[in-house]
Protein backbone atom coordinates (compact mmCIF):
# COMPACT_ATOMS: atom_id res chain seq x y z
CA UNK A 1 0.00 0.00 0.00
CA UNK A 2 1.48 3.46 -0.74
CA UNK A 3 1.28 6.41 1.75
CA UNK A 4 -1.07 8.38 -0.31
CA UNK A 5 -3.26 5.39 0.31
CA UNK A 6 -2.79 4.86 3.48
CA UNK A 7 -3.65 8.65 4.27
CA UNK A 8 -6.34 8.76 1.73
CA UNK A 9 -8.44 5.70 3.79
CA UNK A 10 -7.35 7.13 7.39
CA UNK A 11 -9.11 10.48 6.35
CA UNK A 12 -11.97 8.98 4.47
CA UNK A 13 -12.70 6.82 7.28
CA UNK A 14 -12.38 10.12 9.51
CA UNK A 15 -15.16 11.72 7.13
CA UNK A 16 -17.49 9.49 7.72
CA UNK A 17 -17.36 8.81 11.18
CA UNK A 18 -17.77 12.51 11.88
CA UNK A 19 -20.54 12.51 9.81
CA UNK A 20 -22.23 9.82 11.63
CA UNK A 21 -21.43 11.38 15.47
CA UNK A 22 -22.09 15.03 13.25
CA UNK A 23 -26.09 13.62 13.24
CA UNK A 24 -25.92 11.09 16.31
CA UNK A 25 -24.11 12.99 18.88
CA UNK A 26 -26.92 15.37 21.61
CA UNK A 27 -24.67 17.81 22.70
CA UNK A 28 -25.31 20.56 19.67
CA UNK A 29 -21.38 21.80 20.26
CA UNK A 30 -20.38 17.98 19.81
CA UNK A 31 -21.93 17.94 16.43
CA UNK A 32 -20.96 21.04 15.65
CA UNK A 33 -17.12 19.96 16.25
CA UNK A 34 -17.70 16.73 14.39
CA UNK A 35 -18.79 18.92 11.62
CA UNK A 36 -15.03 20.55 11.51
CA UNK A 37 -13.61 17.21 11.78
CA UNK A 38 -15.59 16.28 8.66
CA UNK A 39 -14.27 19.25 6.80
CA UNK A 40 -10.96 19.16 7.83
CA UNK A 41 -10.41 15.44 6.60
CA UNK A 42 -12.17 16.56 3.44
CA UNK A 43 -9.20 18.93 3.20
CA UNK A 44 -6.59 16.65 3.62
CA UNK A 45 -8.14 14.40 0.73
CA UNK A 46 -8.22 17.47 -1.34
CA UNK A 47 -4.70 17.79 -0.98
CA UNK A 48 -4.20 14.14 -1.61
CA UNK A 49 -5.94 15.22 -4.91
CA UNK A 50 -3.26 17.69 -5.40
CA UNK A 51 -5.53 21.09 -5.07
CA UNK A 52 -3.46 22.53 -2.17
CA UNK A 53 -5.07 26.32 -2.34
CA UNK A 54 -8.67 24.60 -2.20
CA UNK A 55 -7.13 22.29 0.82
CA UNK A 56 -6.10 25.79 2.57
CA UNK A 57 -9.06 27.68 1.62
CA UNK A 58 -11.85 24.71 2.21
CA UNK A 59 -10.33 25.15 6.52
CA UNK A 60 -9.88 28.93 6.61
CA UNK A 61 -13.26 29.84 5.45
CA UNK A 62 -15.22 26.56 6.48
CA UNK A 63 -13.27 24.71 9.49
CA UNK A 64 -11.78 28.63 10.62
CA UNK A 65 -14.51 30.98 10.01
CA UNK A 66 -17.95 29.54 9.35
CA UNK A 67 -17.97 26.97 12.26
CA UNK A 68 -16.32 29.85 14.98
CA UNK A 69 -19.72 31.72 14.42
CA UNK A 70 -21.41 28.48 14.53
CA UNK A 71 -19.65 27.62 17.88
CA UNK A 72 -19.83 30.95 18.60
CA UNK A 73 -23.57 30.98 18.45
CA UNK A 74 -24.10 27.71 20.27
CA UNK A 75 -21.99 29.13 22.67
CA UNK A 76 -24.05 32.31 23.19
CA UNK A 77 -27.38 30.54 23.30
CA UNK A 78 -26.32 28.20 25.43
CA UNK A 79 -28.24 25.73 23.71
CA UNK A 80 -29.57 21.91 25.93
CA UNK A 81 -29.04 18.91 24.78
CA UNK A 82 -31.25 17.56 21.79
CA UNK A 83 -34.13 15.43 22.69
CA UNK A 84 -34.70 12.17 21.68
CA UNK A 85 -37.96 10.80 19.65
CA UNK A 86 -38.86 7.46 18.51
CA UNK A 87 -38.76 7.53 15.01
CA UNK A 88 -42.41 8.09 13.40
CA UNK A 89 -44.22 5.27 11.53
CA UNK A 90 -43.53 6.72 8.18
CA UNK A 91 -39.86 7.59 9.10
CA UNK A 92 -39.74 3.95 10.31
CA UNK A 93 -41.04 2.00 7.28
CA UNK A 94 -40.60 4.43 4.11
CA UNK A 95 -37.61 6.80 5.39
CA UNK A 96 -34.95 4.10 6.15
CA UNK A 97 -35.61 1.75 3.09
CA UNK A 98 -35.26 4.56 0.76
CA UNK A 99 -32.35 5.97 2.52
CA UNK A 100 -31.39 2.77 2.28
CA UNK A 101 -32.34 2.40 -1.64
CA UNK A 102 -30.78 5.73 -2.55
CA UNK A 103 -27.49 4.92 -1.22
CA UNK A 104 -27.20 1.83 -3.14
CA UNK A 105 -27.78 3.58 -6.22
CA UNK A 106 -25.42 6.53 -5.75
CA UNK A 107 -22.66 3.45 -5.20
CA UNK A 108 -23.86 1.93 -8.26
CA UNK A 109 -23.50 4.35 -10.49
CA UNK A 110 -20.20 5.09 -8.90
CA UNK A 111 -18.99 2.01 -9.73
CA UNK A 112 -20.03 2.04 -13.22
CA UNK A 113 -19.20 5.49 -13.65
CA UNK A 114 -15.75 6.47 -15.36
CA UNK A 115 -14.30 7.46 -12.17
CA UNK A 116 -15.11 4.49 -10.33
CA UNK A 117 -13.49 2.21 -13.22
CA UNK A 118 -10.18 4.27 -12.83
CA UNK A 119 -10.35 3.71 -9.00
CA UNK A 120 -10.85 -0.01 -9.57
CA UNK A 121 -8.22 -0.98 -11.46
CA UNK A 122 -6.36 1.40 -9.49
CA UNK A 123 -4.98 4.06 -11.95
CA UNK A 124 -6.73 6.63 -10.72
CA UNK A 125 -6.10 7.02 -7.52
CA UNK A 126 -3.83 10.00 -6.75
CA UNK A 127 -3.36 12.91 -8.90
CA UNK A 128 0.18 13.93 -7.75
CA UNK A 129 0.44 17.22 -10.23
CA UNK A 130 -1.00 19.68 -8.03
CA UNK A 131 -2.64 22.82 -9.55
CA UNK A 132 -0.96 26.25 -9.10
CA UNK A 133 -2.61 28.89 -7.26
CA UNK A 134 -1.74 31.09 -10.07
CA UNK A 135 -3.35 28.99 -12.91
CA UNK A 136 -6.17 29.20 -10.47
CA UNK A 137 -6.00 32.09 -10.14
CA UNK A 138 -5.81 33.05 -13.75
CA UNK A 139 -8.85 30.87 -14.63
CA UNK A 140 -10.80 32.50 -11.58
CA UNK A 141 -10.81 36.27 -12.87
CA UNK A 142 -10.42 35.80 -16.49
CA UNK A 143 -12.20 32.98 -17.90
CA UNK A 144 -14.68 32.77 -14.95
CA UNK A 145 -15.24 36.44 -14.18
CA UNK A 146 -19.02 37.26 -14.82
CA UNK A 147 -19.65 34.27 -12.50
CA UNK A 148 -17.13 34.95 -9.73
CA UNK A 149 -18.71 38.48 -9.49
CA UNK A 150 -22.23 37.95 -9.31
CA UNK A 151 -21.51 35.04 -6.37
CA UNK A 152 -19.82 38.45 -4.31
CA UNK A 153 -22.64 40.96 -5.62
CA UNK A 154 -25.06 37.46 -4.16
CA UNK A 155 -22.86 37.03 -0.63
CA UNK A 156 -22.92 41.27 -0.61
CA UNK A 157 -27.07 41.00 -0.66
CA UNK A 158 -27.10 38.48 1.53
CA UNK A 159 -24.86 40.17 4.16
CA UNK A 160 -27.25 43.72 3.53
CA UNK A 161 -30.15 41.55 4.01
CA UNK A 162 -29.09 39.98 7.33
CA UNK A 163 -27.95 43.30 8.85
CA UNK A 164 -31.92 44.42 7.83
CA UNK A 165 -33.39 41.46 9.59
CA UNK A 166 -30.91 42.20 12.82
CA UNK A 167 -32.01 46.08 12.83
CA UNK A 168 -35.79 45.61 12.38
CA UNK A 169 -35.77 44.33 16.41
CA UNK A 170 -34.46 47.68 17.73
CA UNK B 1 11.66 -1.75 6.11
CA UNK B 2 10.55 -1.33 2.32
CA UNK B 3 8.12 1.00 3.06
CA UNK B 4 10.61 3.37 4.96
CA UNK B 5 13.20 2.99 2.25
CA UNK B 6 10.65 4.29 -0.18
CA UNK B 7 9.74 6.89 1.93
CA UNK B 8 12.92 8.37 3.46
CA UNK B 9 11.34 12.05 3.74
CA UNK B 10 9.23 10.26 6.88
CA UNK B 11 12.28 9.24 8.67
CA UNK B 12 14.12 12.55 7.53
CA UNK B 13 11.33 14.84 9.15
CA UNK B 14 10.48 12.40 11.98
CA UNK B 15 14.13 13.32 13.33
CA UNK B 16 13.97 16.60 12.55
CA UNK B 17 10.01 17.14 14.30
CA UNK B 18 12.03 15.80 17.45
CA UNK B 19 14.59 17.95 17.28
CA UNK B 20 12.65 21.34 16.50
CA UNK B 21 10.26 20.34 19.45
CA UNK B 22 13.09 19.62 22.00
CA UNK B 23 14.46 23.19 21.13
CA UNK B 24 11.17 24.63 20.85
CA UNK B 25 10.10 23.22 24.33
CA UNK B 26 13.37 24.75 25.79
CA UNK B 27 12.73 28.53 24.22
CA UNK B 28 9.17 28.12 25.50
CA UNK B 29 10.71 27.43 29.13
CA UNK B 30 13.22 30.44 28.56
CA UNK B 31 10.79 32.45 26.95
CA UNK B 32 9.36 32.83 30.19
CA UNK B 33 11.98 33.52 32.34
CA UNK B 34 13.63 36.15 29.57
CA UNK B 35 9.64 37.95 30.13
CA UNK B 36 10.08 38.02 33.43
CA UNK B 37 13.01 39.73 33.32
CA UNK B 38 12.81 42.11 31.22
CA UNK B 39 9.33 42.73 32.74
CA UNK B 40 11.21 43.62 36.16
CA UNK B 41 13.92 45.44 34.99
CA UNK B 42 11.11 47.77 33.17
CA UNK B 43 10.01 48.44 37.00
CA UNK B 44 13.24 48.59 38.38
CA UNK B 45 13.25 45.06 40.05
CA UNK B 46 15.29 42.43 39.82
CA UNK B 47 12.91 39.84 38.56
CA UNK B 48 13.99 36.01 39.08
CA UNK B 49 17.10 35.59 41.05
CA UNK B 50 17.55 32.91 43.73
CA UNK B 51 16.53 29.65 41.44
CA UNK B 52 19.79 28.79 40.03
CA UNK B 53 22.02 32.04 38.90
CA UNK B 54 20.09 35.12 37.61
CA UNK B 55 17.49 32.68 37.97
CA UNK B 56 18.22 30.64 35.07
CA UNK B 57 16.58 27.69 36.89
CA UNK B 58 13.40 29.55 37.49
CA UNK B 59 11.61 27.39 34.28
CA UNK B 60 12.60 24.34 35.49
CA UNK B 61 11.35 24.88 38.58
CA UNK B 62 8.05 26.25 37.35
CA UNK B 63 7.70 22.81 35.06
CA UNK B 64 8.17 20.96 37.88
CA UNK B 65 5.74 22.78 40.28
CA UNK B 66 2.55 22.36 36.95
CA UNK B 67 4.06 18.68 36.78
CA UNK B 68 2.94 18.56 40.57
CA UNK B 69 0.03 20.02 40.81
CA UNK B 70 -3.40 18.49 41.64
CA UNK B 71 -5.64 18.53 38.13
CA UNK B 72 -8.73 19.75 39.89
CA UNK B 73 -11.79 18.72 36.83
CA UNK B 74 -14.72 20.64 37.40
CA UNK B 75 -17.84 18.04 38.09
CA UNK B 76 -20.23 19.90 36.12
CA UNK B 77 -17.94 20.35 33.21
CA UNK B 78 -18.05 18.39 29.80
CA UNK B 79 -15.10 16.15 30.61
CA UNK B 80 -14.18 15.58 26.54
CA UNK B 81 -13.98 18.99 25.46
CA UNK B 82 -12.19 20.14 28.82
CA UNK B 83 -9.24 17.77 28.24
CA UNK B 84 -9.44 18.33 24.16
CA UNK B 85 -9.20 21.93 24.51
CA UNK B 86 -5.58 22.25 26.09
CA UNK B 87 -4.32 19.81 23.91
CA UNK B 88 -5.74 21.43 20.73
CA UNK B 89 -4.72 25.04 21.40
CA UNK B 90 -0.90 23.55 22.27
CA UNK B 91 -0.40 21.19 19.53
CA UNK B 92 -1.97 23.77 16.95
CA UNK B 93 -0.01 25.97 18.44
CA UNK B 94 3.08 23.88 17.55
CA UNK B 95 2.08 22.49 14.29
CA UNK B 96 2.46 25.89 12.80
CA UNK B 97 6.29 26.01 13.57
CA UNK B 98 6.41 22.75 11.07
CA UNK B 99 6.00 25.03 8.11
CA UNK B 100 8.43 28.10 9.19
CA UNK B 101 12.28 27.83 7.23
CA UNK B 102 14.98 28.77 9.99
CA UNK B 103 17.49 28.95 7.19
CA UNK B 104 17.76 29.09 3.70
CA UNK B 105 16.72 25.48 1.41
CA UNK B 106 20.42 24.95 -0.41
CA UNK B 107 21.74 23.53 2.89
CA UNK B 108 20.34 19.58 2.94
CA UNK B 109 20.96 16.46 4.65
CA UNK B 110 19.97 13.38 2.50
CA UNK B 111 18.41 15.90 -0.27
CA UNK B 112 15.96 16.88 2.29
CA UNK B 113 16.23 20.36 3.29
CA UNK B 114 17.87 20.75 6.93
CA UNK B 115 16.22 23.97 7.93
CA UNK B 116 12.60 23.60 7.29
CA UNK B 117 10.06 20.60 7.95
CA UNK B 118 7.70 21.19 5.78
CA UNK B 119 8.25 22.94 2.75
CA UNK B 120 5.44 23.95 1.32
CA UNK B 121 4.05 26.07 -2.17
CA UNK B 122 1.62 27.18 -0.36
CA UNK B 123 3.14 28.06 3.26
CA UNK B 124 1.27 31.12 4.57
CA UNK B 125 -1.75 29.77 3.53
CA UNK B 126 -1.39 26.65 5.51
CA UNK B 127 -0.30 28.58 8.59
CA UNK B 128 -3.42 30.83 8.28
CA UNK B 129 -5.32 27.93 8.26
CA UNK B 130 -3.89 26.16 11.17
CA UNK B 131 -3.96 29.26 13.02
CA UNK B 132 -7.60 30.07 11.95
CA UNK B 133 -8.38 26.69 14.30
CA UNK B 134 -6.75 27.50 16.83
CA UNK B 135 -9.50 29.59 17.83
CA UNK B 136 -11.47 26.52 19.31
CA UNK B 137 -8.78 26.02 21.69
CA UNK B 138 -9.94 29.15 23.95
CA UNK B 139 -13.68 29.05 22.87
CA UNK B 140 -13.80 24.98 23.91
CA UNK B 141 -12.01 25.75 27.37
CA UNK B 142 -14.56 28.69 28.11
CA UNK B 143 -17.39 26.66 26.93
CA UNK B 144 -16.53 22.83 28.64
CA UNK B 145 -15.56 24.75 31.96
CA UNK B 146 -19.45 25.14 32.63
CA UNK B 147 -19.06 27.94 34.82
CA UNK B 148 -19.22 31.94 34.32
CA UNK B 149 -15.71 33.51 34.54
CA UNK B 150 -14.39 30.78 31.80
CA UNK B 151 -17.61 31.34 29.63
CA UNK B 152 -17.13 35.16 29.40
CA UNK B 153 -13.71 35.02 28.44
CA UNK B 154 -13.91 32.40 26.02
CA UNK B 155 -16.64 34.47 24.55
CA UNK B 156 -14.47 37.92 24.36
CA UNK B 157 -11.52 36.07 23.23
CA UNK B 158 -13.14 33.93 20.24
CA UNK B 159 -14.86 37.36 19.08
CA UNK B 160 -11.32 39.11 19.33
CA UNK B 161 -9.51 36.93 17.26
CA UNK B 162 -11.74 36.12 14.50
CA UNK B 163 -12.00 40.38 14.54
CA UNK B 164 -8.44 40.65 14.49
CA UNK B 165 -7.87 37.43 12.09
CA UNK B 166 -9.34 40.04 8.93
CA UNK B 167 -7.22 42.43 9.46
CA UNK B 168 -4.10 40.04 10.01
CA UNK B 169 -4.82 37.86 6.50
CA UNK B 170 -5.86 41.14 4.89
CA UNK B 171 -2.47 43.27 5.73
CA UNK B 172 -0.17 40.61 4.48
CA UNK B 173 -1.59 40.54 1.05
CA UNK B 174 0.80 43.75 0.19
CA UNK B 175 3.48 41.18 0.88
CA UNK B 176 2.22 38.78 -1.17
CA UNK B 177 1.62 40.83 -3.80
CA UNK B 178 5.33 42.13 -3.95
CA UNK B 179 6.42 38.98 -3.24
CA UNK B 180 4.41 36.81 -5.78
CA UNK B 181 4.74 33.83 -4.04
CA UNK B 182 2.73 32.06 -1.21
CA UNK B 183 5.89 30.09 -0.11
CA UNK B 184 7.95 31.29 2.68
CA UNK B 185 11.11 30.74 0.86
CA UNK B 186 9.84 32.45 -2.51
CA UNK B 187 8.64 35.27 -0.28
CA UNK B 188 12.46 35.14 1.55
CA UNK B 189 14.19 35.47 -1.95
CA UNK B 190 12.35 37.88 -3.47
CA UNK B 191 13.78 40.23 -0.22
CA UNK B 192 17.49 39.74 -1.45
CA UNK B 193 20.23 40.86 -1.35
CA UNK B 194 20.64 43.38 1.38
CA UNK B 195 18.24 45.31 3.91
CA UNK B 196 17.40 47.82 1.58
CA UNK B 197 15.24 44.86 -0.01
CA UNK B 198 13.11 44.29 3.05
CA UNK B 199 9.50 44.45 2.18
CA UNK B 200 9.15 46.48 5.39
CA UNK B 201 10.10 49.55 3.96
CA UNK B 202 7.48 49.54 1.23
CA UNK B 203 4.90 48.08 3.75
CA UNK B 204 5.48 50.01 6.21
CA UNK B 205 1.75 50.37 6.83
CA UNK B 206 1.08 46.78 6.42
CA UNK B 207 4.13 46.03 8.84
CA UNK B 208 2.29 47.91 11.16
CA UNK B 209 -1.12 46.49 10.88
CA UNK B 210 0.19 43.37 11.28
CA UNK B 211 2.03 43.63 14.43
CA UNK B 212 -0.84 45.13 16.07
CA UNK B 213 -3.19 42.12 15.21
CA UNK B 214 -0.73 39.72 15.74
CA UNK B 215 -0.65 40.95 19.30
CA UNK B 216 -4.03 40.77 19.46
CA UNK B 217 -4.19 37.87 17.91
CA UNK B 218 -2.04 36.03 20.59
CA UNK B 219 -4.07 37.76 23.42
CA UNK B 220 -1.22 39.46 24.71
CA UNK B 221 -1.18 43.11 26.43
CA UNK B 222 -2.35 45.89 25.53
CA UNK B 223 -4.86 42.80 23.94
CA UNK B 224 -5.31 41.16 26.82
CA UNK B 225 -9.08 40.91 27.48
CA UNK B 226 -9.65 37.19 27.33
CA UNK B 227 -7.91 36.68 30.51
CA UNK B 228 -8.08 40.31 31.96
CA UNK B 229 -7.39 39.33 35.59
CA UNK B 230 -8.88 41.99 36.89
CA UNK B 231 -12.00 41.86 35.91
CA UNK B 232 -12.49 37.88 34.59
CA UNK B 233 -10.33 36.02 37.38
CA UNK B 234 -8.27 34.69 34.80
CA UNK B 235 -10.73 34.23 31.69
CA UNK B 236 -11.19 31.16 29.68
CA UNK B 237 -8.53 29.01 31.79
CA UNK B 238 -9.74 30.10 35.53
CA UNK B 239 -10.88 26.61 35.84
CA UNK B 240 -8.03 24.89 34.62
CA UNK B 241 -4.98 23.71 37.32
CA UNK B 242 -1.75 22.00 36.98
CA UNK B 243 -0.47 20.91 33.25
CA UNK B 244 -3.54 21.56 31.56
CA UNK B 245 -2.88 25.05 32.64
CA UNK B 246 0.71 25.29 31.98
CA UNK B 247 -0.14 24.04 27.64
CA UNK B 248 -2.57 27.00 27.70
CA UNK B 249 0.36 29.24 28.85
CA UNK B 250 2.95 27.62 26.29
CA UNK B 251 0.56 27.32 23.70
CA UNK B 252 0.14 31.46 24.03
CA UNK B 253 4.33 31.51 24.14
CA UNK B 254 4.69 29.28 20.84
CA UNK B 255 1.80 31.68 19.08
CA UNK B 256 4.04 34.39 19.74
CA UNK B 257 6.53 32.75 18.46
CA UNK B 258 5.29 32.06 15.37
CA UNK B 259 3.76 35.64 14.80
CA UNK B 260 7.79 36.81 15.31
CA UNK B 261 8.79 34.12 12.74
CA UNK B 262 5.70 35.24 10.58
CA UNK B 263 6.99 38.99 10.80
CA UNK B 264 10.43 38.17 10.37
CA UNK B 265 9.97 35.92 7.38
CA UNK B 266 7.49 39.12 5.53
CA UNK B 267 9.06 42.06 5.92
CA UNK B 268 12.39 41.48 7.15
CA UNK B 269 14.18 38.95 4.89
CA UNK B 270 13.94 35.74 7.03
CA UNK B 271 16.70 34.37 7.18
CA UNK B 272 18.78 36.36 5.00
CA UNK B 273 21.48 38.80 6.04
CA UNK B 274 21.10 42.45 5.98
CA UNK B 275 24.43 42.93 4.91
CA UNK B 276 25.50 42.67 1.44
CA UNK B 277 27.28 39.78 0.47
CA UNK B 278 30.90 41.12 -0.09
CA UNK B 279 31.02 42.13 3.38
CA UNK B 280 32.44 38.60 4.32
CA UNK B 281 33.51 39.66 8.18
CA UNK B 282 29.88 39.15 8.96
CA UNK B 283 30.54 35.21 8.76
CA UNK B 284 32.15 35.73 12.02
CA UNK B 285 29.38 37.31 13.82
CA UNK B 286 28.03 34.18 15.37
CA UNK B 287 30.76 32.84 16.64
CA UNK B 288 32.05 35.91 18.22
CA UNK B 289 28.97 37.30 19.31
CA UNK B 290 28.77 34.21 21.35
CA UNK B 291 32.06 34.23 22.76
CA UNK B 292 31.16 38.03 23.87
CA UNK B 293 28.52 36.26 25.69
CA UNK B 294 30.52 33.79 27.42
CA UNK B 295 33.37 36.77 28.33
CA UNK B 296 30.13 38.55 30.23
CA UNK B 297 29.50 35.43 32.03
CA UNK B 298 32.84 34.73 32.79
CA UNK B 299 33.16 38.30 34.45
CA UNK B 300 30.00 37.92 36.19
CA UNK B 301 31.13 34.38 38.06
CA UNK B 302 33.82 35.98 39.02
CA UNK B 303 32.95 39.40 40.10
CA UNK B 304 29.50 38.96 41.74
CA UNK B 305 28.40 35.36 42.07
CA UNK B 306 28.49 33.40 45.24
CA UNK B 307 28.55 29.59 45.91
CA UNK B 308 26.25 27.21 43.89
CA UNK B 309 25.65 30.20 41.40
CA UNK B 310 29.09 30.62 40.90
CA UNK B 311 29.09 26.80 39.67
CA UNK B 312 25.98 27.13 37.45
CA UNK B 313 27.32 30.73 35.56
CA UNK B 314 30.43 28.64 34.82
CA UNK B 315 29.08 26.10 33.66
CA UNK B 316 26.73 28.26 31.25
CA UNK B 317 29.70 30.54 30.38
CA UNK B 318 32.02 27.15 29.41
CA UNK B 319 28.93 26.42 27.33
CA UNK B 320 28.72 29.84 25.63
CA UNK B 321 32.80 29.28 24.90
CA UNK B 322 31.91 25.88 23.25
CA UNK B 323 29.07 27.04 20.92
CA UNK B 324 31.00 29.88 20.04
CA UNK B 325 34.37 28.16 19.33
CA UNK B 326 32.54 25.58 17.16
CA UNK B 327 30.67 28.59 15.39
CA UNK B 328 33.89 29.73 14.10
CA UNK B 329 34.81 26.79 12.58
CA UNK B 330 35.31 26.88 8.59
CA UNK B 331 33.12 24.05 7.99
CA UNK B 332 30.16 25.27 10.37
CA UNK B 333 30.36 29.26 9.55
CA UNK B 334 28.35 29.64 6.09
CA UNK B 335 25.70 26.95 7.72
CA UNK B 336 25.00 28.84 10.85
CA UNK B 337 24.21 32.19 8.86
CA UNK B 338 20.87 31.78 7.98
CA UNK B 339 19.90 30.52 11.49
CA UNK B 340 21.81 33.28 13.57
CA UNK B 341 19.98 36.16 11.63
CA UNK B 342 16.30 34.25 11.60
CA UNK B 343 16.61 33.84 15.25
CA UNK B 344 18.12 37.28 16.09
CA UNK B 345 15.66 39.08 14.19
CA UNK B 346 12.62 36.61 16.39
CA UNK B 347 14.42 37.81 19.22
CA UNK B 348 14.19 41.12 18.52
CA UNK B 349 10.23 40.76 17.86
CA UNK B 350 9.96 38.39 21.37
CA UNK B 351 11.79 41.52 23.14
CA UNK B 352 9.55 44.38 21.65
CA UNK B 353 6.53 42.04 22.84
CA UNK B 354 7.50 42.29 25.77
CA UNK B 355 8.51 45.83 26.20
CA UNK B 356 5.01 46.47 25.15
CA UNK B 357 3.66 44.14 27.54
CA UNK B 358 6.29 46.22 30.31
CA UNK B 359 4.81 49.23 28.76
CA UNK B 360 1.07 49.98 27.77
CA UNK B 361 -2.23 49.58 30.11
CA UNK B 362 -5.25 47.34 28.95
CA UNK B 363 -7.99 48.58 26.25
CA UNK B 364 -11.20 48.56 27.21
CA UNK B 365 -13.49 45.97 25.63
CA UNK B 366 -15.54 48.13 23.58
CA UNK B 367 -12.81 50.53 22.02
CA UNK B 368 -10.65 47.29 21.25
CA UNK B 369 -13.66 46.42 18.94
CA UNK B 370 -13.97 49.80 17.45
CA UNK B 371 -10.53 49.74 16.66
CA UNK B 372 -10.12 46.43 15.19
CA UNK B 373 -13.26 47.08 12.76
CA UNK B 374 -13.53 50.34 12.51
CA UNK B 375 -9.39 51.73 12.27
CA UNK B 376 -7.68 48.24 11.55
CA UNK B 377 -9.60 46.87 8.74
CA UNK B 378 -9.84 50.13 6.91
CA UNK B 379 -6.44 50.86 6.94
CA UNK B 380 -5.16 47.87 5.93
CA UNK B 381 -7.66 47.12 3.54
CA UNK B 382 -6.30 50.88 1.89
CA UNK B 383 -2.83 49.79 1.95
CA UNK B 384 -3.56 46.41 0.27
CA UNK B 385 -5.24 48.84 -2.29
CA UNK B 386 -2.35 51.39 -2.84
CA UNK B 387 -0.23 48.74 -2.98
CA UNK B 388 -1.71 46.70 -5.99
CA UNK B 389 -2.42 49.90 -7.79
CA UNK B 390 1.15 51.06 -7.72
CA UNK B 391 2.41 47.63 -8.56
CA UNK B 392 0.01 48.19 -11.76
CA UNK B 393 1.62 51.26 -12.02
CA UNK B 394 4.98 50.40 -12.16
CA UNK B 395 4.43 47.81 -14.50
CA UNK B 396 2.69 49.24 -16.99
Amino acid sequence: MSLPLIVFFACGVTAVLGAVLLIVAREPIHSALSLILVMVSLAVLYLLLGAEFIAAVQIIVYAGAIMVLFVFVIMLLNAGVEERTNLSKMAKYAGVPLGFFLLLEIAHWFWRSAVGARIANGSGTVNASAVSTRDLSMQLFQQYLFPFEATSILILIAILGAVVLAKRGE
Amino acid sequence: MDFIAQHAVLVVSLVKIVILLLVVMTALAYLTWFERKVVAHIQSRWGPYYVGAHGLLQPLADGMKFLFKEDVTPPASDRLLYVLAPFLAFSLALTTLALIPFGPPTIQILGQPVFVIANSNIGLLFLFAITSIGVYGVALAGWSSNSKYPLLGGLRSSAQMVSYEVSLTLSVVGVLLLANSFSFNGIIESQSPNIGHWHVWKQIVGFLCYITAAIAETNRVPFDLPEAETELVAGFHTEYSSFKFAMFFMAEYANMITVSCLATILFFGGWLSPFPESWTWQLYLPGVGLLLIALYCAYDTIAHMRGIARIQLAVVALLALIAGASCLIPAVMPVIQGPFWFITKVGLFLFLYVWIRGTLPRFRYDQLMSFGWKLLLPVSLVNLLVTALLIVVVKR
